[in-house]
């Protein structure tokens, strides 16, 4: 009796890894392709572009806010270092850094605005969706910027010990929130204030600085998220990261995050990912139209919130 | 005489609890029945087994000496039972007719609402209580009491015949609760029948013909009004004979910690000026809505000054915001619980080391250990009745989740304690035991304040006392220099119309 109680839960509690680990092993029987290094390596690759961002959307998402301006920021951090190195001919490192001062900066922007400015972070970070994106045109004059050195380069197409430079960085990041979310003050608070801001305040806990935080950190990521993309296209654009959000925000949501905060996972989140990953990549193996993915993908966003609704009411 | 309601052998559990075993409850026509009992004894369950919400493991259901079969929140709202929870559930922003007839708007020929017809009903409806409600009313303009009003209309309007009140009075001032009481005797007299829940055991012999106490899920007696006395009640409540009420304990009032120099805030507050001491509790009472959380806010940086003076230990200090406070030394242990005090999604360990987080880290990394240390033994000490540290306070009963509230701050050492209304909602035992942890935190040499709207605790409980009326402090003294009487004329400003 106690052992099928015991199955309940667990199932009830990893939903969304039981659903992935099913999706993976039906892929496998359907395309022998499917289960090789080569293949899971490419998933995860493709996978950490977005991501890395979705790491910094589920401290975002955890405090109850939003950031839609995530793929503007990827667009303008990414063609500042392209700009830096091709036409100032900065270094590789000193690019990159200036690149995540402007995603932290933008971020800390979009932070201040929502806090400070007591705006709703949607209607915050909507409007900076053109504001960077417009910026960026201004930059680029709308002309993509490309062919780097082989040392950028290497950020996007590396190798180390035979794992993907990219995947790498996400699994690095990953981790990083991990510990962040369990071990540090600004994570404790990142759920505390998605479970019920006022009592944090009244706690005697700095509300705003926590909260535009989350916002610097996705800033940040989006940052990190363009120098592997341009990386790896050996080029940078202004349309670069367009409706990146929807994939952001819907692995964050897919690893059971809670929209209205206080609860959720940054391992959830890297299931989410991945699971979006794997199936952009399975269907693609399998060679069903882009158009059909596109109805598959909005419907396993709307599965996951009644997995998760399910989950919230049997408790 | 068959019962209007009957409730037999009813059973409820939920996971790792039995709420309720075996009882049974019945209720006559016209009659209130007063349910009294500790936080977590199965009252709350009982009733929403009642209204619909829950269904009962074991037990059967009778209204009208018929078995009820088919529970469920809307059959239960048709059979004529209705609810008026403690936490009124009406929309703030709708008007007082759409709250009334939420769901069952008229609606006219081609189907829009018939404002004229909704408007005119709601009229009907309110006609009894004589009160000055406009339909078109905002229902946020109006005070709770009115509020609470509009709730029994409502369910009166759904034909209840059964009407459940869980603590109406809680958050009502004095002569609210008067003109509540004629209402309730009103209804009565109509035939209405009333299930009342309540802590204030003065209202239960007011007003209860019957008597269920419940605890830890059983029934313990059901007596008529007037055949137990308020200790006897008190001891079925708690299964044991409770030493005192009002712990006594020596204070020793040292050196002045905080002391508050013309506080004013426009609309707020006017000039007030107190000092608070090492070891002692001050208590601050007042009509709810003299504005005695807005002071305490004020000075604790949750709203701004407009002019005024506040100084520690003698030095003069700005407090811009709630962390200014709290890092001066300074705890607020606010009002509202739920809304304030925890993040009830969150474990008792998360609530419980919230405030000291800061204390607890290098460079913003957390000394879990430490922390885990701390927790651990302030739960074990304040004997929070929780199954492990990781259990969401959401599922603690009200008296334990304050427990947990307190907890937060006791971690943290403060030099002065803030308490809005400690007690409130919370049973007698636990009552005791808050008594006792805040006698302790003056012992220790912190200057606590106390804010309550319940007389008799601030008489007993505080070694001095101010009283607020419309944003002042009209009178101080000492423990035991006035009586009730003369406290309740201050508290109304009676003194100054007398004096004018």
């Amino acid at each position: 009796m106690k052992k099928t109680i015991d199955y309940k839960q667990l199932l009830k509690n990893n939903g969304i890894l039981i659903v992935f680990l099913l999706i993976c092993v039906v892929l496998s029987f359907l395309s022998p392709y499917f289960f090789t290094t080569n293949n899971i390596l490419n998933i995860i690759r493709q996978t950490s572009i977005y991501g890395i961002i979705a790491v910094g959307m589920t401290f975002v998402i955890l405090t109850g806010g939003i950031d839609l301006s995530v793929g503007s920021i990827l667009a303008l951090s990414g063609a500042i270092a392209a700009g830096m190195m091709k036409n100032q001919g900065a270094a590789p490192l000193v690019a990159a850094l200036v690149a995540i001062l402007v995603g932290a900066g933008i971020g800390l922007i979009n932070g201040l605005l929502v806090t400070i400015g007591k705006i709703a972070p949607f209607v915050v970070t909507l409007g900076m969706v053109t504001i960077a994106r417009g910026l960026t045109l201004i930059y680029t004059k709308g002309y993509p910027i490309s062919g780097f050195s082989p040392e950028f380069r290497y950020l996007g197409g590396g190798y180390i010990l035979g794992i993907p430079v990219p995947v790498i960085v996400f699994i690095a990041m990953v981790a990083l929130a991990w510990f962040i979310l369990n071990h540090t003050r600004l994570g404790r608070y990142t759920y505390a204030i998605g479970g019920n801001e006022e009592t944090v305040k009244l706690s005697g806990i700095n509300v705003k600085f926590y909260k535009s935080m989350v916002y610097v950190i996705v800033g940040i990521m989006s940052s990190f998220s363009a120098l592997i993309l341009s990386a790896r296209l050996n080029s940078a654009e202004a349309v670069a990261g367009q409706g990146y959000e929807l994939d952001v925000i819907a692995a964050v949501v897919i690893g059971g995050t809670s929209l209205s905060g206080g609860r959720g996972s940054i391992i959830g989140t890297l299931i989410g990912a991945l699971l979006i990953g794997t199936i952009n990549n399975g269907m693609n193996l399998l060679g069903i139209s882009p158009y059909f993915q596109q109805v598959v993908k909005g419907a396993l966003i709307i599965g996951a919130v009644i997995l998760d609704r399910l989950r919230a009411e049997s408790n | 005489m068959e019962p209007l309601l009957r409730m037999s052998g009813i059973s409820k559990s939920f996971p790792g609890v039995r709420a309720l075993s075996d009882v049974s409850f019945d209720l006559m026509k016209g009659e209130l029945h007063a349910l009294v009992g500790e936080n977590g004894a199965g009252k709350s369950t009982l009733m929403k087994i009642l209204s619909g919400l829950y269904k009962a493991d074991e037990g059967d259901l009778y209204l009208r000496g018929e078995k009820v079969t088919s529970t469920g929140l809307a059959e239960m709202i048709r059979q004529g039972v209705g609810v008026i929870y403690q936490e009124l559930n009406l929309i703030p922003y709708l008007s007082v007719s759409e709250n009334i007839f939420l769901g069952r708007e008229p609606r006219t020929k081609v189907g829009t609402i018939d404002w004229p017809k909704m408007h005119a009903m709601t009229e009907e409806v309110l006609k009894p209580f004589k009160l000055d409600i406009k339909p078109k009313q905002q229902v946020m303009s109006l005070g709770a009491a009115y509020q609470q009003i509009i709730e029994i209309a409502k369910a009166l309007s759904l034909k209840a015949e059964i009407l459940v009140m869980d603590e109406p009075t809680a958050a009502l001032t004095g002569n609210e609760v008067d003109r509540l009481f004629e209402i309730i005797g009103e209804l009565k007299d109509n035939g209405v029948s009333i299930i009342y829940i309540s802590h204030r055991l003065e209202e239960v012999h007011l007003l209860a013909d019957r008597i269920t106490i419940l605890r830890d899920g059983e029934r313990v007696i059901t007596k008529k009004r007037g055949e137990m006395s308020n200790d006897e009640m008190i001891k079925y409540m708690v299964g044991r004979v409770l030493e005192e009420q009002y712990p006594q304990y020596d204070s020793k009032a040292g050196e002045v910690v905080l002391e508050v120099k013309a506080l004013t805030k426009k609309g707020i507050c006017d000039n007030v000026s107190f000092q608070a001491r090492s070891g002692e509790i001050l208590g601050f009472v007042g009509l709810v809505g003299a504005g005695r959380t807005e002071i305490m806010q004020t000075i604790y940086g949750y709203r701004k000054m407009d002019s005024g003076e506040i100084l520690l230990r003698g030095k003069p200090v700005v407090i811009r915001n709630c962390q200014d406070a709290v890092m001066k030394g300074i705890g607020l242990i606010p009002e509202e619980r739920k809304q304030q005090g925890l993040i009830l999604g969150m474990s008792v360990f998360d609530n419980a080391a919230l405030s000291v987080l800061d204390l607890y880290s290098t460079l913003g990394v957390l000394h879990r250990s430490k922390i885990n240390d701390e927790v651990n033994s302030m739960v074990d000490s304040m004997n929070i009745k929780t199954p492990s540290v990781k259990q969401l306070v959401v599922n603690l009963s009200g008296g334990n989740q304050q427990k947990v509230v307190l907890a937060k701050w006791f971690i943290r050492h403060c030099d002065v304690y803030i308490f809005d209304e400690p007690t409130r909602g919370i049973d007698v035992g636990a009552k005791v035991e808050i008594y006792r942890l805040m006698q302790n935190l003056a012992k220790r040499g912190a200057a606590v304040i106390m804010i309550s709207s319940e007389l008799p605790e601030v008489m007993n409980i505080s070694d001095r006392i101010a009283v607020v009326f419309e944003g002042r402090i009209v009178k101080q003294f000492k423990k035991g220099e006035l009586n009730d009487e003369q406290v309740m004329e201050y508290s109304l400003g009676l003194h100054e119309r007398r004096r004018a």
